[in-house]
């Protein structure tokens, strides 16, 4: 074990107000798996926003017969992993439609990383999440979720549709597999890791 | 024999009581913003000063006597993370709660923070 709990040098036990939350987010079109893949690998819990409605969404949303409806409600994917008793990681899962970035904006802020899952029949569904996280620059990863049925594609096909970078990780996943979800959530760290070690040769100002 | 949970109104016909309402119309919460992983806490004066509270606040304030985040808290009490954070910047307001911001926040977190994650992660 690379750390040890102990520090004999005279740590102090961290007070339970000091333990450490982690967040990753969770994007990807509508039926995409988000739920699924936040269950296999974590304690799935309901997390719900009710959101004053906005102009663009009063474009999508019917609201015919419910004119006085100002909120609309917002299921969120919501995991939590406890690695260490200290060390808490938070999954936020929440759709991918460009109607929902005001929650994207609030959840990006101290995010990790973030994973985005795909559905290779329906690709285009990720467009508007990669571009949100290229833009705002958070480190994330592509998970093809690998339904049954659909044709496997080569990553590197993927990689061409998305016009990703060629050190973008791309995975294969099955979001029902405990083992799988958590390796994604594992090559997510992994790029962040690799990100960040390079973080003082493009970071300085 | 219908059983209680056999309600004709489910979650697409709307919450019963505006969740707002709850919260006397208010959609923005006051005071400094919080993350959705930040830590609440009830203060030393919650546990001794008795104030009169909305039974949503004080469930609130209950779930914070053990130190937990506001998303957790927001799961538990059930009610739209919205509401969940009027209702703690009410209690921060009146003393009642500390919210601190997450220890780890991307711009801040280590290497060694990283590979403790990757640790746990492996180690599920």
């Amino acid at each position: 074990m690379d750390y040890g709990v102990s520090d004999p040098a005279g740590g102090h036990p961290r007070s339970p107000a000091q333990h450490r939350a982690i967040k990753i987010l969770l994007a990807g079109g509508f039926g995409v798996g988000k739920t699924t893949l936040v269950g296999a690998v974590s304690e799935i819990r309901p997390l719900r926003t009710e959101e004053p409605l906005t102009e663009g969404s009063l474009r999508t949303d019917s609201t015919v017969g419910v004119e006085g409806k100002t909120t609309t409600t917002v299921a969120m994917d919501f995991g939590r992993i406890s690695l260490r008793s200290d060390l808490v990681l938070y999954l936020f899962g929440t759709p991918g439609q460009q109607r929902f970035w005001f929650m994207w904006d609030e959840l990006a802020i101290g995010a990790l990383g973030a994973v985005v899952l795909a559905d290779t029949r329906r690709l285009a569904d990720s467009f508007p999440a990669i571009d949100y996280f290229e833009r705002r620059a958070i480190p994330f990863i592509i998970a093809l979720n690998c339904f049954d049925g659909a044709r496997r594609y080569d990553t590197e096909d993927v990689r061409m549709a998305l016009d990703l970078d060629p050190d973008m990780p791309i995975v294969l996943c099955d979001a029902r597999s405990r083992e799988s979800a958590k390796d994604v959530l594992i090559t997510l760290v992994e790029h962040v890791l690799m990100t960040a070690s390079e973080e003082p040769v493009s970071g300085i100002v | 024999m219908p059983a209680n949970d056999e309600r004709w109104l489910d979650a697409e016909a709307g919450p019963v009581v505006r969740p707002y309402a709850l919260t006397q119309g208010r959609t923005r919460h006051t005071g400094e913003s919080f993350d959705l992983v930040a830590t609440v806490m009830a203060t030393p004066a919650a546990l001794t000063e008795p104030v009169a509270l909305a039974p949503e606040h004080m469930s609130v304030l209950q779930l914070a006597r053990a130190p937990s985040t506001v998303a957790d808290i927001a799961s538990d009490v059930d009610l739209p993370l919205g509401v969940v954070r009027i209702i703690l910047s009410d209690l921060r307001e009146l003393g009642l709660v500390a919210i601190r911001r997450p220890v780890v926040m991307a711009e801040r977190v280590d290497k060694h923070t990283l590979r403790e994650v990757l640790n746990g992660l492996r180690g599920l």
